[in-house]
């Protein structure tokens, strides 16, 4: 099980000096494709121990796809990949490497759970690592030590910044001390200063295990040149690869962007000019955009704090700042989106506000995200903002041709949003935004993401509009490059504007050599950390964005060496800790969302008396109207037997056909009785007089029950009369039926309905909560720690269901309670044989929920999905409306399959039919085999990696 | 000019819905599943009526006359009588394997012919709420006949007559022969009509806000309300058309069953209740902050105003205080007014209380959730 690298002090030593040369990971004529899409084309490649490795390139030229398959998170298509020795497709050598790799997926946070504070997340993935109590504590300890993050181990982790969360995620990617770690776009979005202190980090752990290798992918051209190595990507092909001096070397260019756009084919690049600014012409006009003293609060959180700024008429002005810093905010509020909550923002010397009509027809804004409708084509698209700024008829279609052919987009006209690749979608973006002929232009990050080539062409629109149409352009940046092109930036920093100034004056004012440099030290100056303040003084520092990194290399190097001297620990079979982790990760997950809490436990309180009153076979108080004709004692009396009935309410007499028609049409009368002239005195001469009886028949299960209602009342009518004639008891018949309701002697629905609806929402809200459960994962991204980690299916499946099966019992315990106490229902039999039925039967619809979550991927599909699996059957086949015993062929196998009928023959059984175990002993064999067979199911279902 | 405007962005907003909506594969499949094959299983699926109930009788006669009646349960109404022992019965009913047992006592027939009027003793599982009271009628109607008719062979002689003193001639208006199919594929399109608008509605602000692009509306000089009404119009327009479709294609045609009233003036009530239903939808999508919150919330509303309304069963069999609560969901009402124009024939003089109800209702609360739309987006952030 030992590693034959990296493990102990000595082989660490041995691999400094003397090399190991077998390569780290081995990728060979690796190809990949979602769909039609290549993502990867015959990439071949060998990476030494214990190095530090860049992937370079913008998004979606298959950085993620590889590092995915070199982890083993991703299946391999075509081709080997070998990691640590480890055949990646090969799942038994795969479960064993995988505790020596760690995998931080692209996204902040996105194997995180938003839900858990720091500390919980960490104690998850030591769990996860098969680590016991004491040793988790003190890894945990060492690793917030050393990250900084001791002041914030409780905070939720996603209230923290991106750099803190990115920090998080190093630690519990390095809480089992990998062998090889790999991080995709880990400082992304991320503050300067933090991402400066991400790689201090990681250099630190570094040295402190020699052994260990990283692989590093970044859209950030300037972080790449710490690389040991660097392999530039383009369209799932390999560009180039070398250290940065090589690349730069290579390429005769002095800047790793240039060289990334020398490498690329002649046909992408031909179009490529070096971007020029022009100098803005100087205009004395009064400001465009002016914000005094903006002010943002959430609650108790303060997004905006008191930001000031003026921006002239054409000037180009930048946000830089990391995510979440409050450029959004900031820029919500200016376009109204948001209201401020202090402060005042002017457009054109106007106060802004959100309500302006008027004003917007000035304003062009572009989203963070891509905001068009990705469903309609990029005409479609056009069309619909020009003439939602009702751009007048006969200059709309000239107004899009020339937009078109200047952005770029006539090949695409016809093509749908989400179809268009990322540069094409940006241009588009923009084109919309502008369609309006605006005079301000709102930018919030337009270009993250986006290749070097297509971030130049769309900077060559935005001088065009700035410095030819004198459009004032606000545009909002984490890139530093990017930054250095506007004509003034803002610097921001936890809601807060460092600086404003143009960025040369940025520079000089700090004394730095470049922008970045200048807004590290501006950031080190906001934050009271200066290059040598120790961990005590940040310790109380609770502003998000800035945790802090000991200087002292030393210390460091000790913790981390501390910590590499565990031995490994994962448990192969089953891991009773593994399986933990993920039970509490789940009720804690649960308990922390209202919505989901409030279904699982309101969900019956309201559920169970709308079902329970809602299917009922009763049918009382119904109405009725007689027409009576005759009038006479004898008529009077035969009416008095309607309206003596409990089922009947009388109402009042009909006097006409046309006065019955209309009140039965209404819906008024379900029951008319109509007594004909002269039946008295044809009774009384024995001439059987007719009695005409017309039911609404709209609702015909209604209608056969007043059918019988009135037979019987009939009946009886004729049997008192014959008695009184004759003094006889007498009935019509020479034999009669003497029927025994049984279980049930009132014939009353609840005792029927309460049980089966007991069974009905015991097989819905856990099923769904459940299925809701694990999809959820899928969405969120935080399903990868099943693939990267020693977790099994089994205990990944089982740990999750735990919580639900508790929360099934407490929703069992509810409605036991409801039906005995609110509706009145008892417990005739044997109490503890319908808990054990219950206990049986939850598992069963939790496996259920778990099955149909195996195979879905939207939480929403899961939600629907599992809904019309197990109500439709449930409603229809499991004897609660026909009875098991009346189902045809099909549906009584339909009915043998699904849990709920034998659970609903428990239940009735149980509550009514003061039944005990053993006259019910056939259900409780089945529904214990329901457990092992949709477990099974479940897990030959549950890919084991990404495809 | 200004209402023109409004108009008209209404309008475009509304075309955009209804691009957006020809582009989603799953919802489009809903709608067409819920219109067509949903309307069509529930008519011929459940039936309500008596259909193959099981029934095992205890034999201790064993004359012409007990074999007689065995012989009278027939299929489709009951399955064909099983002989079982008089210590099984409490086994059998226990385990739910028969849902009536008859027990026909020595010299039944003997007892019969001496007039000394013996009596069957039927056993009723009375938990198959369903078949019990429907199917005792039955056996009732079943037996009295029959032993009528035997009776009337052997006593033919003696020139006996058995007439009853009065006649009770029963009629079923509106659905001669009680089919409930005629029922459910009705009702089930009415139910239809409320899930999907509720759905399509909601799902439409739901999919704008996770694509962002409702910040996108709001940067423009476009009204909350319009964009809220456009949602209302297209959305509740497509709900509408599939639901006269399938009244007319799957009801009509398919099914065959007849209609009585005018289809225009239960497609105009339609109308009204549909801006009730959208607004409704929107009204949980300003609730819920993702697609997967909405879904939960859906299923608390939509299945107690799916049972509830009269629509599976009748609303007068409710606890006084639920009927109460009831009459202010203008479900209920839609469900009045459709049974009536659809079934009774009943024309506008009839059914305008009803529809006056949903419009003042829907209107009430339509204009409740216009607020609240108004407001979640005010405070919205991603």
């Amino acid at each position: 099980m030992i590693p034959p690298t990296g493990d102990t002090q000595p082989q660490n030593n041995s691999m400094k000096n003397g090399p190991d040369t077998r390569p780290a990971v081995r990728v060979a004529n690796v190809s990949h494709h979602y769909g039609k899409t290549d993502a990867l084309l015959n990439i071949n490649l060998d990476l030494d121990q214990g190095r530090i490795v860049g992937f370079i390139g913008p998004d979606g030229v298959g950085k993620s796809t590889l590092l995915g398959l070199i982890s083993g998170a991703r299946q391999v298509q075509k081709g080997d990949v070998i990691t640590l020795g480890g055949d990646m497709r090969n799942a038994r050598q795969r479960a064993k490497t995988s505790p020596r790799i760690a995998y931080m997926p692209q996204g902040l946070g996105k194997n995180l759970y938003m839900d858990l504070t720091v500390r919980e997340n960490l104690e998850f993935f030591g769990r996860l690592f098969g680590q016991k109590k004491s040793e988790r504590a003190q890894r945990i300890e060492n690793l917030v030590q050393s990250t900084g993050l001791t002041p914030f181990t409780n905070r939720p982790a996603g209230n923290l910044s991106g750099g803190m969360k990115q920090k998080l995620g190093l630690c519990c990617a390095l809480i089992h001390d990998p062998d090889i770690l790999i991080l995709d776009e880990p400082t992304t979005g991320v503050d300067p200063l933090s991402r400066q202190q991400f790689w201090d980090l990681i250099d630190s752990i570094r040295k402190a295990r020699r052994g260990m290798t990283v692989l590093v992918a970044t859209a950030y051209m300037d972080e790449a040149s710490r690389f040991d190595h660097l392999i530039a990507m383009n369209d799932g092909k390999i560009l180039a690869r070398g250290t940065a001096q090589e690349l730069l070397k290579q390429t005769k260019t002095d800047s790793l962007e240039a060289a990334f756009i020398a490498l690329l084919p002649e046909d992408q690049r031909k179009d490529h000019k070096e971007l020029v600014i022009p100098p803005r012409p100087e205009s004395g006009d009064k400001p465009a955009i002016e914000a005094k003293d903006l002010t943002k609060k959430f609650g108790d959180f303060t997004a905006v704090d008191h930001v000031s700024f003026r921006i002239e008429r054409g000037e180009i002005f930048g946000f830089l700042g990391s995510n979440g810093c409050g450029k959004t905010t900031t820029m919500k509020m200016l376009t109204g989106l948001l209201p401020a909550s202090e402060g005042k923002a002017w457009l054109f010397g106007e106060p802004s506000n959100g309500t302006d009509l008027k004003m917007r027809e000035r304003v062009g804004y572009m989203s963070q995200a891509f905001s068009l409708y990705s469903e309609l084509t990029v005409r479609q698209n056009l069309d619909l903002h020009a003439r939602l700024f009702h751009l007048p008829p006969d200059q709309l279609s000239s107004r899009i041709d020339d937009l078109s052919t200047r952005f770029g987009l006539t090949h695409y006209m016809d093509d749908l949003a989400e179809k268009l690749p990322l540069g094409v979608r940006q241009r588009l973006s923009l084109a919309v935004a502008i369609i309006h002929s605006p005079e301000i232009l709102i930018l919030d990050e337009p270009t993250s993401g986006v290749d070097p080539i297509a971030r130049d062409d769309f900077w060559q629109l935005l001088i065009d509009l700035s410095r030819n149409q004198g459009v004032t352009i606000f545009i909002s940046t984490h890139f530093m490059n990017e930054a250095a092109r506007c004509d003034r930036i803002s610097l921001m920093h936890a809601g807060q504007v460092l600086d404003s100034d143009t960025p040369a004056a940025l520079v000089k004012k700090r004394g730095t050599e470049t922008l970045e440099q200048a807004f590290i030290a501006y950031l080190k100056e906001a934050t009271g950390d200066t290059d040598k303040t120790g961990r005590s003084a940040n310790a109380k520092d609770a502003t998000p964005g800035i945790g802090e990194i000991s200087t002292n290399e030393d210390a460091e190097n000790e913790t981390f060496i501390a910590a590499a001297n565990w031995a490994e620990t994962a448990v192969p079979g089953f891991s009773p800790r593994r399986m933990w982790a993920y039970s509490l990760r789940e009720a804690m997950g649960l308990i922390r969302d209202p919505i989901r809490l409030v279904f699982a436990l309101l969900g019956t309180l309201i559920l169970m008396p709308v079902f329970g009153l809602g299917i009922t076979f009763d049918v009382e108080n119904l109405t009725y109207a007689a027409l009576d004709r005759d009038q006479t004692p004898e008529s009077r009396t035969y009416l008095e037997g309607l309206a003596g009935s409990r089922y009947f309410t009388e109402k009042p007499p009909l006097h006409s056909y046309a006065e019955m028609e209309n009140r039965i049409k209404s819906g008024e009368l379900a029951l008319i009785v109509e007594i004909p002239p002269n039946f008295g005195r044809k009774l009384q001469q024995n001439r059987s007089p007719e009695i005409a009886a017309t039911i609404d028949a709209t609702m015909p299960f209604r209608a056969e029950t007043i059918h019988g209602y009135v037979q019987g009342i009939h009946q009886k009518y004729v049997g008192d009369n014959i008695m009184r004639e004759t003094g006889n008891v007498a009935t019509a018949l020479p034999a009669g039926i003497q029927a025994r309701y049984r279980y049930n002697q009132d014939f009353k629905s609840i005792y029927a309905i309460v049980p089966s609806v007991i069974a009905l929402l015991l097989v819905f809200i856990p099923a769904v909560l459940m299925a809701v459960g694990v999809v959820r994962e899928k969405e969120l991204g935080s399903i990868t720690n099943l693939y990267v980690t020693p977790v099994s299916r089994f205990e990944f499946l089982l740990g999750k269901q735990l919580p639900y099966i508790a929360l099934g019992m407490i929703n069992f315990s509810l409605m036991t309670f409801m039906a005995v106490v609110v509706f009145g229902v008892p417990v005739k039999g044997s109490f503890l044989a319908l808990v054990l039925g219950a206990f049986l039967f939850v598992v069963s619809t939790t496996g259920l929920g778990l099955l149909i979550s195996s195979f879905t991927k939207t939480q929403i599909a899961a939600l629907f999905g599992t809904a019309i699996a197990t109500m439709i059957p449930s409603v229809m086949f499991s004897g609660m409306m026909q009875p098991i015993s009346s189902l045809e062929a099909g549906p009584r196998v339909l009915s043998m399959i699904i849990p709920t009928s034998h659970f609903m023959t428990i239940s009735v059984g149980v509550f009514t039919k003061a039944l005990g175990l053993m006259a019910l002993y056939p259900q409780f064999i089945i529904l214990a085999l329901f457990f092992p067979a949709l477990t099974g199911l479940s897990m030959l279902l549950l890919p084991r990696q990404e495809r | 000019m200004k209402l023109r405007h409004r108009l008209e962005n209404i309008y475009r907003l509304g075309i955009k819905e209804l691009f957006s909506l020809r582009q989603d594969v799953v919802l489009l499949a809903l709608i067409v599943w819920a219109f067509s094959f949903a309307i069509y299983t529930a008519a011929t699926g459940l039936s309500h009526d008596l259909h193959n109930a099981s029934i095992a009788v205890v034999d201790q006669d064993r004359s012409q006359l007990s074999t007689r009646l065995r012989d009278a349960l027939e299929k489709p109404y009951f399955k064909t009588p099983v002989l079982i022992n008089y210590s099984d019965i409490d086994p059998v009913m226990d385990s739910g394997q028969y849902t009536f047992v008859l027990v026909i006592p020595t010299d039944f027939e003997a007892d019969v012919i001496a007039g000394r009027k013996p009596d069957i003793q039927l056993n009723i599982d009375a938990t198959a709420m369903m078949q019990a009271g429907i199917g005792e009628g039955y056996i009732n109607s079943i037996f009295s006949q029959e032993v009528r008719t035997w009776m009337g062979g052997k006593t033919q002689a003696a020139g006996e007559t058995a007439q009853s003193p009065i006649d009770l001639v029963l009629r079923y208006a509106f659905n001669p022969n009680a089919e409930s199919s005629w029922f459910t594929s009705v009702m089930e399109i009415i139910n239809n009509v409320t899930m999907l608008s509720i759905i399509l509605a909601g799902a439409a602000l739901i999919r704008e806000r996770e694509h962002g692009t409702i910040e996108h509306l709001l940067v423009m000089p476009l009204a909350p309300f319009e964009i809220m009404m456009a949602k209302v119009w297209s959305n509740g327009l497509i709900i509408l058309v599939a639901a006269g479709l399938s009244l007319g294609l799957v009801v009509e045609l398919m099914l065959k069953v007849p209609i009585a009233g005018s289809e225009a003036l239960f497609l105009a009530g339609t109308v009204l209740y549909l801006f009730f239903a959208t607004a409704l939808g929107i009204f949980l999508a300003t609730l819920a902050q993702s697609m997967p919150q909405f879904g939960l919330l859906f299923m608390l509303v939509v299945l107690p105003m799916r049972l509830l309304s009269g629509g599976y069963t009748p609303t007068e069999s409710q606890p006084q205080l639920m009927q109460w609560i009831m009459t202010f969901v203008p479900s209920t009402h839609y469900v009045k007014f459709a049974q009536s124009i659809l079934y009774r024939g009943a024309g506008l003089d009839i059914v305008w209380p009803e529809f006056a109800m949903v419009a003042g209702i829907g209107g009430l609360f339509f204009a409740f959730a216009a607020f609240r739309f108004r407001k979640s987006i005010a405070v919205m952030r991603t």
